[in-house]
């Protein structure tokens, strides 16, 4: 789960963790009120950061720095309700729907800090570089010396020492080595307490009168781990969700809303992969992914089939369904039901095997629904292929 | 022959008065794995569909003389299981439970890792020596007794895989389902390297997803170590960059992990790559020259 800057800096706040006087504003008139604020406590200038859930916002044009309140109402005129467009939101972008107004730092170097998993070594990396700010991404692909790591051991956790030689490698002041202590300490806390799956500082920086602020923060929670934190659950926000998805995610279905026409259901995220590119390979364009599970029941399967269907582009559905605890006939009867309920018009190209699958066949043969039916995967891509292009 | 499971195997199921638990133990019961009993904390002293249940791995152990065990125990619990059977000395631990928060599985590897037992999972279909045994959810009738062996991080991809031979008339050796976390307690190559020493199996298939960089050191492992034809897939080819699609693991980052990558690290090991999910039966058919 994502969530936005302005509350991943309030957990940080939590764990001593030092950030920038700032709140979130949903309208404009709550954005020059923070901003005349700020300005009123002493502040020298005020950022306006569009809260958007992904990076790459500064190159964008999703954040500026307003030395006065006319200039912070200029701009957040034009961040707030504006489509920015980044590397990670694709090419439509995403609506800026809240912003954060935060004072300015006087900066004197912009670091990096963050913590993932390193999947190869199973265990968390903290990792530091000198050159933070908005062209990390690519500092790491070119250089990835740039970057000190520091493994961490899970059964003793992040230790001091480990800090220092970070704080150390990124060529600190003496005076500044305690509080970079501390700081790396506190998010080092804030990972593990939040069940986090990834924690980033970008930039981490030191100002002109050695302090250190975090200028910006990502977290990505674990949705494994949501379980045990009821109160992190509604830091969600779904208005920076894909409607379908957030639907899917009611019924516990793993969907991804894609470009194409051709609509797919299957069981298992490495099936549900092999028939998009299945789907490519004959010709086609998926328009999403879609696991349903091992375990769906027939509401489960009804509930997918409509939010397939509530795309307007698609043209023909393909189903794919291997079934292994998923029974077939389970999924047939949940298919009809779905199909008679929706008054379905387009083709639909079923492709089943496993578990009882003649008597899911023949639920599909009763129905007297207009279905195709492939004798494999291959066959199956083929003629929903075929039937996209018919209807288009 | 094959690896892992076979005649010998004397099953535990940790949950097996669950759902999931029950179901799937009687599963495998019917293939003709030999299950033993079953652990619920709780339940110990009682019996379940015939099978004596316990308290505790250790007891289950003790009484049954087990030498695997298969988890359904639910995701906030299943962490504790697998300690709970290493900790009980299980030489092998097999974990179907998805969902198990990746910190846990950090801990649990910590461990494991220094551990004489063998994890399979989590977030897996289990394994398979066809006409032999199996533990695990995956549908017996589909597999064929015979020298292909298969290791892949997808269930339902594995049986599209082995359905394929089937029809084929080909049978399997063992089918190795890792699973598709992003720790998982055998690896790609873990599962390579047992299967090239198994004389019962002839050639390999290797399905693998896009994210991490496993299949790329499975590729490395292959080039030096195994003279046995490998067919191999990767799913995820089209996947739009930066997507989460289901699996933890298959995320791709930065330029790393993609699956024209991985394909192509495949290639270079001499691995026969196929481009669909439904070429794999008929290119595992022409290496072993049954086409
Ligand atoms: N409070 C602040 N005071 C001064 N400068 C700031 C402040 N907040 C942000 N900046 C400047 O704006 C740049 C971009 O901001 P920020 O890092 O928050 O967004 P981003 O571009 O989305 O980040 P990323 O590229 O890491 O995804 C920073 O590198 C920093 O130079
Ligand atoms: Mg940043």
């Amino acid at each position: 789960m994502k969530i936005h800057e302005y509350q991943a800096k309030d957990i940080l706040a939590k764990y001593g963790v030092a950030v920038p006087h700032g709140e979130v504003a949903n309208t404009l008139d709550e954005a020059l009120e923070v901003a005349r604020r700020l300005f009123s406590g002493g502040a020298k200038g005020v950022v306006v950061k569009a809260q958007i859930h992904a990076g790459g916002r500064g190159k964008g044009g999703g954040v500026k720095v307003a030395k006065t309140i006319d200039e912070a109402q200029l701009y957040a005129e034009q961040i707030l309700g504006m489509q920015l467009v980044t590397h990670q939101t694709g090419p439509l972008g995403q609506k800026v729907q809240r912003l954060l107004i935060e004072e300015t730092a006087a900066i004197d170097r912009e670091l990096y800090l963050g913590i993932v998993l390193d999947r190869a070594a199973a265990k968390l990396v903290f990792m530091a570089s000198q050159a933070g700010g908005m062209e990390i991404e690519e500092v790491a692909a070119k250089d990835p010396k740039a970057i000190y790591k520091a493994y961490i051991d899970p059964g003793v956790g992040f230790q001091a020492y480990q800090a220092r030689e970070l704080a150390f490698a990124l060529g600190l002041k003496p005076a500044q080595i305690a509080d970079a202590v501390k700081f790396m300490m506190g998010i080092y806390r804030a990972y593990i307490e939040t069940d986090a799956s990834l924690l980033e500082i970008n930039p981490f920086i030191t100002t002109k009168d050695d302090k250190l602020f975090a200028l910006d923060c990502k977290i990505n929670f674990d949705d494994n781990a949501m379980f045990r934190h009821k109160d992190l659950k509604e830091l969600r926000d779904v208005a920076e969700e894909d409607p379908l998805e957030v639907e899917a995610s009611k019924f516990a279905l793993n969907y991804i809303k894609l470009d194409g026409n051709i609509a797919c259901m299957v069981n298992g995220a490495g099936l549900a992969m092999a028939t998009m590119d299945i789907i490519q390979y004959a010709g086609g364009m998926p328009a999403n992914f879609l696991d349903v599970g091992g375990g769906a029941n027939q509401q489960q399967i009804e509930h997918a089939f409509e939010i397939l269907l509530s795309d307007k582009g698609v043209q023909a559905v393909f189903i794919n369904i291997f079934g292994g605890i998923l029974r077939v006939d389970t999924l047939a009867q949940g298919v009809v039901a779905a199909a008679i309920k929706t008054k379905v018009k387009v083709p639909i190209v079923l492709r089943l095997e496993g578990t009882n699958v003649e008597e899911g066949r023949k639920i599909l043969k009763d129905s007297g629904l207009n279905f195709v039916v492939g004798n494999t995967m291959k066959d199956a891509a083929d003629k929903v292929v075929a039937a996209a292009k018919g209807a288009a | 022959m094959a690896v892992l499971v076979d005649k010998n195997t004397r099953l535990i199921v940790q949950g097996i008065t669950g759902r999931e638990g029950t179901f799937h133990a009687k599963g495998c019961a019917e293939y003709g794995t030999k299950v033993v009993g079953g652990v619920t904390p709780g339940k110990g002293g009682t019996t379940h569909e015939g099978w004596p249940v316990f308290d505790t791995v250790h007891e289950a152990v003790d009484k049954t003389g087990a030498n695997a065990t298969v988890i359904f125990v639910p995701p906030p619990f299943a962490a504790d299981a697998i300690l709970e059977a290493n900790d009980a000395g299980v030489p092998l631990i097999i974990c179907i439970t998805e969902g198990i928060p990746i910190n846990d599985m950090v801990k649990v590897w910590s461990v494991l890792k220094h551990s004489t037992s063998r994890l399979i999972g989590p977030n897996c279909p289990g394994v398979i020596s066809p006409g032999k045994a199996k533990i695990g959810i995956m549908p017996g009738r589909i597999h064929k007794e015979g020298s292909i062996g298969i290791v892949s991080r997808s269930g339902t991809l594995t049986y599209e895989a082995v359905y394929q031979l089937t029809q084929r008339g080909i049978g399997q050796s063992t089918a190795i389902g890792i699973g598709g976390d992003p720790i998982v307690g055998t690896t790609h190559v873990d599962a390579l390297k047992l299967l090239n020493e198994d004389p019962g199996t002839e050639a390999i298939i290797l399905i693998g997803e896009i994210g991490g960089t496993a299949e790329e050191t499975a590729a490395e492992y292959v080039k030096q170590h195994v003279k046995k034809p490998v067919v191999g897939f990767i799913a995820g080819q089209t996947a739009p960059p930066g997507r989460r699609m289901g699996h933890a693991g298959a995320i791709i980052s930065g330029g790393q992990g993609t699956a024209a990558e991985k394909m192509k690290a495949l290639k270079a090991a001499g691995i026969h790559v196929v481009e669909t999910p439904a070429a794999i039966g008929e290119t595992v058919a022409r290496v072993v020259g049954k086409a």
